[in-house]
């Protein structure tokens, strides 16, 4: 018997996957099929689109219509997907390092034109496919092989950042927090305009490594124990606040989407 | 988690098992363990509660609610 996700969502051939023990990239990956399942979606109007690195291995497991394209680039080619398939649920798989470094360009301006794009960051604080360079979200004063002595950059947050862009759909939670990444994928890919679930994942083999932080166990249990929901902090005492990070539902408002106003411009051109 | 828990009992795949210990870990019940190869085992069934934790959090597919055989 097998595990019924893997039965009806994935591509059984290519198992077992081949992130490392503990990755927290296998709790997100079956994260979206779960909210996938729970939407009920015709898997043929579903396209994944990833760029490069580990977590852009993903769609290579996922049995959808799927891209796997370059490195930075998922946005810009979901992007063309989208604009010629306006029906297609289009969901893009991307990394920290994908995402917010050689990709930054490509997620500010999806957000900023609201399109209908569904994007779930797998952020594990490191580039991990190219063994542990730091990447715009390591923590300050972290280490990574490019930063032996530790980060001296500020990292980015990268729901604020696409909120600041223009998302207009935009929510953060963990691989611990899985209940609440269902609902916030589910809610993600329903939304209309561009959406962003930054899903904090963990790296045991490089960022974890490096950077000292214990067992796959030990770091599960820091996610548990340091994210608040950002509600539930408003009300917490400064001294509870302290060293925590704030997760959940950050914005979720309507704003026009953009290839419906892309085939407002084509209509009005035939009359 | 699932409608008809009664029916329902706790698969393992070990060939897929990377032992992380995730599951073990984070079981309501502590029902799991290791075995000799280090992957995850039932070890008191009659106390698991079949919450499906280990299921949501296994990265490996691994573990996982089905039917009785
Ligand atoms: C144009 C280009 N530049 C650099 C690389 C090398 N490269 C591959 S994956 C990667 C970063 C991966 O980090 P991230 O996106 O955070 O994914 P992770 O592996 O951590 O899941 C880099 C720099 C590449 N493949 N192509
Ligand atoms: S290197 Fe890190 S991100 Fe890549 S598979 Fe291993 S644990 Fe996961
Ligand atoms: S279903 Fe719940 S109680 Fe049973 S083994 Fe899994 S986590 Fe433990
Ligand atoms: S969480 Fe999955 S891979 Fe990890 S020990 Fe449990 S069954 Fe094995
Ligand atoms: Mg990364």
């Amino acid at each position: 018997m097998n595990h019924p996700l893997v039965e009806n969502y994935f591509r059984i051939d290519k198992f077992p996957h081949i992130w490392c023990p503990g990755c927290g990239h296998g709790i997100i990956m079956a994260s979206i099929a779960r909210a996938i399942e729970k939407l009920g979606l015709d898997k043929d109007k579903v396209c994944v689109v990833s760029g490069i690195g580990c977590s852009s291995r993903a769609p290579g497991y996922m049995d959808f219509n799927t891209l796997h394209t370059t490195h930075g680039r998922a946005l810009a080619f979901a992007t063309g997907v989208k604009l010629a398939n306006p029906e297609l649920e289009v969901i893009v798989i991307s990394g920290d390092g994908d995402l917010s470094a050689i990709g930054g360009n490509h997620l500010i301006h999806a957000a900023r034109r609201n399109i209908g794009l569904t994007t779930i960051c797998f952020n594990n604080n490191i580039y991990g496919m190219t063994g542990g360079q730091y990447s715009p979200t390591t923590p300050t004063h972290d280490k990574g092989t490019t930063a032996p002595y530790g980060n001296i950059d500020k990292p980015f947050d990268i729901t604020q950042l696409a909120i600041g862009a223009g998302a207009t759909y935009a929510a953060k939670t963990t691989v611990y927090h899985v209940n609440q990444m269902d609902k916030f994928i589910e809610s993600a890919i329903k939304h209309k305009g561009f959406s962003l679930v930054e899903a904090i994942s963990i790296c045991p083999t490089y960022y974890g490594r490096k950077n000292k932080k214990g067992s796959v166990v030990d770091m599960m249990t820091f996610l548990k124990d340091s994210f608040v929901d950002h509600k539930v902090a408003e009300k917490l005492p400064a001294e509870k606040k302290e060293g925590k990070f704030l997760m959940g539902e950050f914005i979720n408002k309507i704003e026009p989407e953009y290839t419906e106003l892309y085939d407002g411009i084509i209509e009005s051109l035939k009359k | 988690m699932a409608d008809n828990r009664e029916n329902l009992t706790i698969h393992i795949k070990e060939d897929w098992c990377k032992g992380c210990g995730i599951c073990i870990a984070f079981c309501p019940k502590q029902v799991l363990g290791f075995n000799e190869n280090g992957k995850v085992t039932m070890l008191d069934r009659e106390n698991c509660i079949k919450c499906g934790m280990c299921q949501l959090r296994c990265p490996d597919f691994a573990i996982f609610l089905g039917g009785k055989e």
